[in-house]
């Protein structure tokens, strides 16, 4: 019974969340049951809390290599937290002054991280090694060159009237078509597979057949 | 200055100021005198497809349209007195929706109250009665529904005929033949396996599909004795990929060896997780990292630590813009479907086998279908045969 009743639960479930996207009439217990998701989600945060607290603070009193992080990690939180619960969260407080002067300026620090990521990830992607990186490579060139303002300078400036008379914004054309149609054609055909796959998963949970994300062993 | 002099200066003043005021006054008497015209021909339906709680209104604006500033949209369940106010929309408007507190079932009488810049008012004769009613299905998605019958039942049937015996090929993934490689790797080297299930909630279907992929890993890692970290960004997911761990290890004969510290929150917050799960790897420096689920900006900070790291990345993801993230960085990408093919690949089940041939096969029909939608679509564009465009209207429609 203890692996059933939530099987039929999510069979019940499943199928009405199914019909209820047909029915007009059933919108309604529909807005009502994501309520009850928000609902749910507040004693769950409590849970990911506790399970924060015990964590950090097991490795303060074991005093564990990864103590120092786990200090900062817990200090931050309490101080976070206090700030808010004593001054409020509105303007001018505490918490907003924290807000916006240290968790808003990290958070855009590993954002601006991303750049650096990008530059090498890119350089091992399109080391020419063999006939598909060539290809890629040419082609991120391209689509690079059309899309920053040196590009279309040295078209305009380099290439010869002629040449300019024919086709004047052809790295644009081409950088276009590029996204346009292989590009998008490549990512419309992932978008399908990912939808079939998720239409099939959602029907072998339904169905009960998929049920190893219950976690109670086989 | 004489008196005679001031008395003709103030004299000419005067005169000037009563031929100015004159002026004005014939100006603004040639303004139109007469009563603002309501709107007319007001049209009142129940709005189709819909829970019963909206009517739809079509009207003819006023002929002194020009004149309105606004329309006021008025109700009430009786033709008489009473009426009130439940909308308001600005001149040249010819439709509302009125979804105000209706109640499904109950009369409505409707008028519309034409106001001009000087605040007259004219009302346009009462209209009614209409009743809204809920429909029973949504004509709108009928399209979508035949759709659903169809791929949900390629798929069942592909299931039924697994469960009598029929046998599928599946067609070989590198990145799900290297789970064993890479969580082998992890035990030689005796370095533990960093899990993440990405962004998503526990409703999210890539992070289901992720957790179903987890309870197969964490039973190899089970059996082996090799460390599984599982940070987690959300708390549901934390408490689920507990269940599925602690399961693992009771299906492994290991219960002992389960260690519930090592799946813990980290923060609901991109950056911040982001973060913390680049410590970890620096610090624990893993020898195998799998990505499962959804993922955003945060793909490649993660995947390029983990690559700075040396550890075997295997990565999963439904989110189709991060996908060449992880092919630059990754060992291994599971890419859009194989992530949801995964636990069915892995666990060589018939009945999950037999989701994926019914998903081969949607992808087929689907497949057949674009191709006899270029093909008449070009020959109703290019010959005028109308009639073919059905195809693409039927993948079109609301």
């Amino acid at each position: 019974m203890k692996l059933r009743l939530p099987l039929i639960l999510c069979f019940l479930c499943g199928i009405f969340m199914i019909v209820q996207f047909f029915v007009p009439p059933f919108t309604g217990v529909y807005d009502k049951l994501l309520n009850w998701v928000m609902i749910i989600s507040i004693p769950a945060l409590v849970i990911g809390l506790t399970s924060l607290i015990k964590l950090h603070s097991n490795r303060i009193i074991r005093k564990t290599p990864n103590m120092p992080y786990s200090t900062v990690a817990f200090v931050a939180m309490i101080v976070m937290a206090l700030s808010g619960l004593i001054g409020g969260t509105g303007q001018g407080t505490w918490f907003e002054w924290m807000f916006k002067n240290i968790q808003v300026p990290m958070q855009a620090t590993m954002f601006s991280l991303l750049a650096f990521y990008i530059a090498s990830a890119a350089y091992r992607a399109f080391r020419a090694r063999t006939l598909e990186a060539t290809l890629m490579l040419v082609t991120a060139v391209l689509v690079m060159l059309a899309r920053v303002p040196i590009g279309d300078f040295l078209w305009q400036h380099v290439m010869p009237d002629s040449v300019l008379q024919w086709k004047a914004n052809l790295p644009e054309d081409v950088a276009g078509w590029i996204l346009n149609v292989p590009s998008m054609a490549a990512r419309r055909g992932i978008i399908l597979g990912i939808s079939l796959g998720a239409i099939a998963t959602s029907i072998k949970i339904i169905l009960g057949i998929e049920r190893s994300y219950m976690g109670a062993g086989e | 200055m004489s008196v005679s002099r001031f008395i003709f200066i103030i004299t000419i003043i005067f005169g000037l100021f009563w031929i100015v005021s004159y002026s004005t006054a014939q100006e603004e008497s040639q303004e139109p005198i007469e009563p603002l015209r309501p709107a007319s021909n007001v049209i009142l339906t129940d709005t189709p497809n819909d829970n019963g709680k909206s009517i739809s209104m079509r009207w003819d604006v006023s002929p002194d349209d020009d004149r309105v500033s606004q329309y006021i949209i008025l109700r009430n369940t009786s033709p008489k007195e009473g009426f009130a106010e439940v909308g308001q929309v600005p001149t040249n408007t010819t439709k509302y929706v009125d979804e105000e507190n209706l109640v499904k079932g109950t009369e409505y009488y409707y008028r519309i109250r034409a106001i001009d810049k000087k605040g007259e008012k004219a009302d346009s004769e009462v209209f009614g009665p209409i009743k809204p009613v809920a429909q029973w299905f949504n004509t709108d998605y009928k399209f979508i529904a035949i759709a659903v019958i169809v791929f949900g039942g390629i798929i069942v049937y592909c299931i039924y005929s697994a469960r009598h015996g029929r046998e599928f090929f599946i067609r070989r993934i590198a990145g799900l033949e290297a789970v064993d490689e890479a969580i082998g790797r992890a035990t030689e080297m005796g370095r533990p396996i960093l899990y993440l299930t990405g962004l998503g909630g526990v409703s999210d279907i890539s992070t289901l599909a992720s957790l179903n992929i987890l309870s197969r890993v964490a039973l190899k890692t089970a059996e082996y004795d090799t460390p599984l970290l599982l940070p987690c960004n959300d708390p549901f997911v934390m408490i689920v990929n507990r269940e599925i761990v602690k399961g693992a290890h009771i299906d492994a004969g290991k219960p002992d060896t389960y260690k519930e510290d090592n799946i813990f929150f980290v923060s609901d917050d991109q950056f911040a997780y982001v973060g913390a799960v680049n410590g970890i790897m620096l610090r624990e420096r893993p020898a195998a990292i799998f990505y499962m689920g959804y993922y955003a900006a945060e793909s490649l900070l993660l995947a390029e630590t983990g690559n700075s790291v040396g550890a075997i990345q295997i990565a999963g993801t439904d989110a189709d813009a991060q996908l060449p993230f992880f092919i630059a960085s990754c060992d291994y990408t599971l890419i859009g479907e194989e992530l949801y093919a995964a636990s069915a690949y892995m666990s060589r089940e018939p009945l999950l086998l037999g989701s994926l041939k019914g998903q081969d096969w949607s992808k087929f029909l689907l497949m057949l279908s674009i191709f006899l939608g270029v093909i008449m679509e070009s020959f109703a564009t290019g010959f005028g045969l109308s009639f073919l465009h059905w195809i693409a209207k039927f993948f079109t429609a609301p």
